[in-house]
């Protein structure tokens, strides 16, 4: 299990979902596929994580939720790392805490729409077979792994052999319910590793902003500048004056009449 | 060395209209693009029998066409894509890669940007050329509020990805010349290792919500489940399609297919109106184009209020409730 939260290394500001302690929704989904197939076919969980020491939190959640241990990956020089690093330094601590692992899972992406590109790079750069925006998958006999997706209007059902990476979306497997004293007695089992750069023996230069290829120039708010009419009031005086002076716009879109009937 | 002049290289996904469309879409932004860096416009085409898209792209503005064909290619595959063209790019070193962000798109770009030990940028909302001749790409970042400007200083090839209807394309010349360079299958090719067991096409999405000319966007600001309802009436009496946007999605207030965003819908109705939403990028970059913006909201600072062109300052739900009743007195059916 493997939850990507980046962090801004410019304002060293976190991502809201991360401000309030909380796993992705997608890696949540991942999460619990995990535990659902450990049921069925027994196995060891390990939840990983990179990101700020806060980010901790989030796999005391994974912990509570069922997960046998967490691994934390903090180290200032490994972050601003762009999805290429992610996946290259994320591999490195895969390989260092679980060698002979089957099956790596991932939320497809971070929150609504970010890049969804680690991934499929993760897969790469483990060598491992992979398939992303996974759905629903299953463990079959010889440790092939069945799973369904849609993808670019097609229900595709695909198959692969372990060891291999899935990522998956939120469709299905809705994440339990973890009640907070569950997170507090994660918190105080201490099963969660803590790593950095020199704990994985990685060069500080390949990694982090450093070994980055892509280079931030400029972030900004998007401003239109556009011009518009502020309306306020009473929504029923609003909407007289909306239709006053847009009924021919409003209703030409609509194809409707949207004139007050004089003779009304 | 095979190529001395420089080159902007556009995947060619032609699988059906829709991914076809960002194939072209990308061909006019990198039409536009190469004089500035003096690059060729170059497309690249894997699979079977797929003739009819060299053509397309050549009247769409590439000079020239690389093709591998062969049956085995007939199946669009990310392992083998991948494999494909790593090969072709460590050979012609093209200086950016443009691929559309489809499903498949999505998947295989990251995987070439690995191989290729590059920078890719996922989901841009804008490609421009600077002054130093590297690519800018604009895309969402941070959590959704802001765009940010990334460039991939010294790596090559320049990657990116952009979703349909992002841009633009240009119309047809069927004047348009190009080369057409035909490539073997490449010998020794890994095998596949993910299998493809089944594939049966789903009901289309339909495309109301890209067709509609009122559109009826909702946020959490409407409060709940019950009065997001009242947007579907809303919208029935103006003709119109009812979208939502993620937090509104994930709170099961509607369908998934209901979702405007850069995961979702792309509209450019001729009048949206927006009832409570604050304005995450990944959802003002799939209605920017709208033609006239009604955004409804208690907080006029909200970026949706910002970008429309009506700001209503109120709650969106009693605002609904008040425009329903007023627009039921003025149409008479």
């Amino acid at each position: 299990m493997v939850s990507e939260l980046p962090w801004d290394a410019r304002t060293g500001t976190l991502k809201r979902e991360m401000a309030g302690g909380m796993m992705n929704p997608a890696c949540k989904h991942a999460m619990e596929a995990a535990l659902q197939l450990k049921h069925i076919h027994g196995a060891h969980i390990t939840a990983l994580t990179m990101g700020p020491p806060m980010a901790e939190e989030v796999l005391r959640e994974a912990v509570a939720m069922g997960a046998d241990r967490g691994i934390l990956l903090t180290d200032k020089r490994l972050a601003g790392a762009d999805t290429l690093i992610t996946s290259y330094t994320l591999a490195r601590a895969i390989e260092a805490v679980c060698p002979h692992f089957d099956l790596v899972l991932c939320g497809c992406s971070a929150a609504d729409s970010e890049t969804a590109q680690v991934g499929p790079q993760l897969a790469e750069e483990l060598g491992v077979p992979g398939v992303a925006y996974v759905e629903q998958l299953s463990i079959q006999q010889g440790a092939v792994v069945r799973m369904q997706r849609v993808a670019d209007d097609f229900l595709e059902t695909l198959e692969m052999k372990l060891p291999g990476l899935v990522t998956l979306t939120t469709s299905k497997y809705a994440p339990r319910y973890v009640p907070l004293s569950g997170v507090q007695d994660a918190f105080e089992s201490g099963e969660i590793l803590t790593l950095d750069a020199d704990g994985l023996g990685l060069d500080p230069n390949v990694v982090g902003l450093k070994g980055s290829p892509t280079q931030i120039l400029d972030v900004f708010s998007p401003t239109t500048g556009k011009k518009n009419i502020v309306l306020k009031g009473a929504p029923k005086k609003i909407v007289e004056q909306l239709l006053e002076k847009f009924d021919d716009r409003i209703g030409g879109a609509a194809g409707k009449d949207l004139k007050v009937d004089e003779q009304g | 060395m095979s190529e001395i002049k420089s080159s902007i290289w556009v995947f060619g996904d032609y699988r059906n209209y829709f991914q076809n469309r960002v194939t072209l879409q990308l061909l006019a932004r990198a039409v536009d693009m190469a004089p500035s860096i003096d690059a060729e416009v170059c497309a690249v085409v894997f699979g079977h029998e797929v003739d009819e898209w060299i053509g397309e792209y050549i009247a769409h503005g590439a000079r020239k066409v690389y093709v591998i064909e062969d049956p085995a290619l007939k199946q669009y595959s990310v392992e083998i894509y991948t494999a494909l063209m790593e090969r072709l790019a460590l050979e012609y070193r093209p200086d950016i890669i443009l691929v559309g962000a489809t499903s498949f798109g999505r998947e295989f770009a990251p995987r070439v940007a690995k191989r290729l030990g590059t920078g890719l940028t996922a989901d841009c909302v804008g490609l421009d050329i600077n002054e130093s001749g590297l690519l800018v790409q604009t895309a969402p970042s941070f959590g959704g509020n802001l765009l940010a400007k990334i460039v991939t200083p010294t790596s090559r090839p320049q990657m990116a990805t952009v979703r349909p209807g992002t841009f633009q394309e240009i119309p047809h010349n069927y004047e348009a010349t190009g080369e057409v360079i035909r490539l073997p299958l490449p010998a020794g090719l890994p095998e596949d290792r993910v299998r493809l067991i089944h594939s049966e096409r789903v009901e289309q999405r339909d495309q109301k919500l890209e067709d509609a000319a009122v559109v009826v966007c909702g946020g959490r600001g409407m409060g709940s489940k019950q009065k997001f309802k009242k947007l579907h009436e809303l919208a029935r009496l103006l003709d119109g399609e009812v979208g939502a946007t993620r937090p509104v999605v994930y709170s099961d207030w509607i369908g998934t297919d209901a979702l405007v965003g850069q995961a979702g819908r792309h509209i450019r109705p001729q009048v949206l109106f927006s009832f409570g939403i604050s304005g995450a990028i990944q959802h003002t970059a799939a209605v920017n184009d709208s033609n006239f913006i009604i955004a409804v909201n208690k907080n006029l600072n909200a970026t949706m209020m910002k970008m429309s062109d009506v700001a209503i300052v109120a709650d969106a739900n009693q605002f609904c409730l008040a425009l329903i009743k007023e627009l039921k007195k003025r149409i008479r059916d």
